[in-house]
């Protein structure tokens, strides 16, 4: 069995996601946690390593991106029972307004689990829940 | 038409190579190609990108933030005055995942000009051209030439700070 898949193991059977993430080099680029209070909640703290335009200042697009994007595999590896990564088959977002270099929070949620194919819609947030920074959806495929 | 796309070149350099720490830096991104409606950005293969370590494969969130400053520099090239374009929204579809320790390259082109919107395509590939591992829509606003009033002085001035030199 790989190094990853016992990770992913003992992430689950201790229901802490922090196990997988440190796992991931690319979390710990951007500097993703989870919330303590919430395990499958994510949350982005500022970090000027994340900023993609100085004059607002604002996080970059494809970090906000790619922050929803690791938190719903993220999400779905804890769901699922299998081992292997999830594929990402296509991933779509609407950016809703400017993020700013403040504390980003995201949440997922499987809109449809299917033999192959997992749709997996993600909300991201700043200071308040009900004023969406982003939204997107991943299709996920499972094998 | 932009009035001057030597100055959107000198606008890239700053972005690049100001070295503020920020995102660009943080994933490692560089111009190769910068034209009218067209650019061409890389990254560099580093294990601070990956999202499978078990395969190596730098995570997907590397080729959203290269499809979205390709997508957005292309919409950027076409503005008629010096700015920026804000991202609306962006689709990408993965052919599969990228093969580690090989540099990735994003493509992108604007491919409708409208008065308010920007339309833009782009796609990633690496030792074949001819072989996207992705490909990606990008749609961009055009923000009002008064959000940047002034903003051409301030970029050649930051771009003379440089002190980068030009063919």
């Amino acid at each position: 069995m790989s190094e990853l898949s016992q990770i992913t193991i003992a992430a689950r059977e201790a229901n802490n996601v922090d196990l997988l993430i440190a796992a991931i080099p690319y979390a710990k680029l951007l500097g993703v946690k989870s919330l303590s209070e919430d395990e499958l909640v994510f949350h982005l703290p500022p970090a000027q390593s994340n900023v993609g335009n100085p004059t607002l200042p604002a996080i970059h697009g494809g970090a906000l991106g790619g922050f929803m994007e690791l938190s719903a595999s993220l999400y779905l590896i804890m769901k699922m029972d299998v081992l292997k990564m999830p594929k990402v088959i296509d991933f779509s977002i609407d950016y809703l307004r400017a993020a700013k270099l403040i504390d980003t929070y995201v949440a997922c949620d499987i809109v449809r689990f299917g033999s192959k194919i997992v749709n997996v819609g993600i909300d991201a947030w700043q200071a308040d829940k009900n004023m969406p920074v982003a939204k997107a959806r991943i299709q996920f495929l499972v094998e | 038409m932009t009035s001057n796309i030597d100055d959107f070149r000198k606008l890239c350099e700053v972005m690049i190579h100001s070295k503020r720490d920020d995102h660009f830096e943080s994933i490692g991104i560089d111009f190769e190609k910068i034209e009218q409606g067209h650019v061409t950005l890389s990254v560099d293969y580093k294990e601070s990108l990956v999202g499978n370590p078990e395969t190596g494969s730098v995570h997907g969130g590397v080729i959203t933030t290269l499809l979205d400053s390709a997508c957005g520099f292309a919409a950027g090239s076409v503005l008629d005055t010096l700015g920026l374009t804000p991202t609306i929204d962006l689709r990408i579809d993965y052919m599969g995942a990228s093969a580690p320790h090989q540099t990735l390259y994003a493509e992108a082109e604007v491919y409708r000009n409208t008065r308010n919107i920007i339309f833009t395509r782009g796609w990633v590939y690496q030792t074949n051209k001819d072989k996207p591992i992705a490909y990606a829509v990008g749609t961009f606003a055009k923000m009002g030439a008064k959000a940047f009033k002034g903003y051409r002085e301030i970029v050649l001035a930051a771009h003379a700070k440089l002190g980068v030199k030009h063919e």
